[in-house]
């Protein structure tokens, strides 16, 4: 790699042996991807996807520590995923013990050391940064060190902004020096499609879906996605863009995608067409069987798979603030249609602690409350992290949380049916 | 004896027995409850790894195409490596990705004490010819012997 002379003073500890190695890291990185030069990070700020005070994560406040106590902090604020803990989510007696007792147990130690090394404000834990109510929304073209999979995903594809699917670390690493190595989705090589998907739905597709299905098939690689456009239009508005997030988030969790185009909507592929899919770009038709071959070929790993939920999450990543007031809505015709005032299993939704604030001032939020659902910043994924929730009968329509967890995942009109006393069709 | 030529991403030399897999290799799901829980054989954790599930990984020479998942990758591996909770050594049919390559190079750079050789690029014969409790020799310049 081809170093500038201040990248090489700094590698060369001219900075300080800390520095020394920040950099050092950031080279052998690059290094491995044949990286030939460092660019300047250009976004105002920066987001870290580690949020979680886990004791077992000793290490990375260790070496978190060792960044503070060598004054190199980042220049760049920075927003960080959601907080793991919120005493508004339903927790039996041993969940809180096993949370607050033995495993979130350096979140107040962890959260100092953030605001320390820069965090935009105590608000700003969210996996959906970029949300207007949030502030950290990169420009097109920007460069960023970002790491959080949902985030980059979001970012490179719907905003245009560059990033790689960096790790947790990384990310910081790369805003203290203020560059990251030139490789992959920074490239506009490396920004090309190598496959074409092609969707053939006779009904718009579930986002959380159709996302898991072409992760699952191309998995690091860059889809254009064609016809899509047909079922959420050609306009980057709220509900396009929240139907992308849930989208691209399963594509980065189901697979390791961290760009898609689709064919007429986002900005690279308005701009660039069909010029953007790589010669000798693969094929994948997706079509109404395929959706369902998917969904049905997800493991069930509750211990007994008729069990009644206990608990449902729906906000992975977390919601918008059009999609808290269209769920608002769509929760009051259904408990109406089905005779019923509260949700019949608890209920969690999950947005960004400034969207929640916004919504808390519009009419929907009193509406939402009196259905029974609780409001929550947390990150659903961290709440199951543990072996008390794999026992625990939980319904989701994130299939991120799926993923990773032993929730079930389900869409979001058989949610809907689940948590309002409906029958399933 | 087979011998194997990738590419060094952390340099290092080490001799143990293979564990193989297939399928990508989720970083997070593997090792969070082995990590959180204490498992003293570091058992994968991923439900969804039929090659690797409830097979120990501590100081085994854990060879797969690359590793998939959440972007707390890299720094989950730089744990286990902290912790002394590593494989051995890590050896990538493909080449590697940018969640395993985080990890390996902050463990190289951040831990001391701690050596964990990774080799990618070894090609598809690599991960086709090696299988469980094979003895895996890693040897400079990127060289992988496999009886």
């Amino acid at each position: 790699m081809i170093l500038t002379k201040e990248q090489q003073a700094i590698l060369d500890g001219e900075k300080g042996e800390t520095l020394a190695k920040v950099m050092k890291t950031l080279v052998m990185y690059g290094d491995a991807f044949e990286a030939e030069k460092l660019v300047p990070i250009t976004s105002k700020y920066n987001h870290l996807v580690t949020s979680f005070g886990l004791k077992v994560m000793a290490p990375v406040y260790d070496l978190m520590q060792q960044l503070l106590d060598a004054g190199v902090s980042s220049e760049q604020k920075f927003s960080v995923d959601p907080r793991p803990l919120d005493k508004n989510v339903p927790a039996n007696f041993l969940q809180n013990l096993v949370f607050n007792k033995f495993m979130y147990t350096k979140q107040g130690f962890y959260e100092d050391q953030l605001e320390k090394l820069g965090l935009m404000d105590k608000n700003a834990f969210t996996c959906t940064c970029y949300m207007d109510e949030v502030s950290n929304k990169p420009k097109k073209g920007d460069v960023l060190s970002w790491a959080e999979s949902s985030a980059v995903v979001y970012a490179n594809s719907v905003l245009g902004a560059r990033c790689n699917r960096n790790s947790g670390i990384i990310d910081i690493m790369g805003s203290i020096v203020g560059y990251v190595p030139y490789f992959g989705l920074l490239t506009d090589e490396g920004r090309k499609a190598t496959w074409v998907v092609k969707v053939e739905t006779t009904k718009k597709p579930e986002a959380q879906l159709l996302g898991s299905a072409i992760g699952m098939k191309v998995m690091e690689d860059v889809p254009y996605v064609v016809g899509l456009d047909k079922w959420i239009g050609n306009e980057l508005n709220d509900a396009a863009c929240s139907y992308l997030k849930d989208f691209g988030a399963a594509t980065a969790s189901n697979g390791a995608v961290g760009l898609y185009h689709i064919d007429n909507l986002t900005p690279e592929a308005v701009e660039l067409g069909k010029d953007l899919i790589a010669e000798g770009a693969k094929e994948y038709i997706i079509d109404d069987a395929e959706l369902e071959r998917v969904k049905n070929n997800y493991p069930v790993i509750w211990k007994n798979p008729d069990a009644k939920p206990k608990l449902c999450f729906v906000g992975c990543p977390h919601l918008s603030l059009e999609q808290l007031k269209e769920w608002t809505v769509k929760l009051e015709k259904a408990l109406l249609e089905n005779g019923k005032k509260k949700v019949t299993i608890p209920t969690v939704f999950t947005a960004a602690p400034g969207v929640l604030e916004v919504f808390a001032k519009t009419e929907y939020a009193e509406r939402l409350k009196a259905t029974g659902v609780i409001t929550s910043y947390i990150c659903p994924l961290m709440y199951m992290n543990n072996p008390l929730c794999k026992k625990m009968p939980v319904i989701t329509s994130s299939n991120k949380l799926r993923t990773y967890t032993s929730a079930r995942y389900y869409t979001d009109a058989e949610i809907l049916t689940a948590i309002t006393g409906g029958k399933q069709k | 004896m087979k011998q194997f030529k990738g590419r060094v991403v952390t340099p290092g030399e080490v001799t143990a027995e293979a564990v193989v897999t297939k399928e990508g290799f989720n970083t997070l799901a593997s090792f969070q409850m082995a990590l959180q829980f204490g498992d003293k054989e570091v058992k994968c954790g991923d439900q969804s790894n039929k090659d690797l599930y409830g097979k120990p990984l501590l100081n085994k020479a854990l060879c797969l195409p690359q590793t998939i998942g959440s972007t707390t990758g890299g720094l989950v591996l730089y744990c286990a490596c902290a912790m002394g909770k590593n494989p051995a050594c890590m050896l990538f049919s493909s080449h590697i990705d940018s969640l395993a390559a985080a990890g390996a190079v902050l463990a190289d750079v951040w831990v001391d004490g701690v050596t964990m050789p990774v080799i990618d690029s070894l090609g598809d014969e690599f991960l086709d010819y090696v299988k469980d409790g094979m003895t895996i020799t890693v040897k400079d310049g990127g060289i992988v012997e496999v009886e």
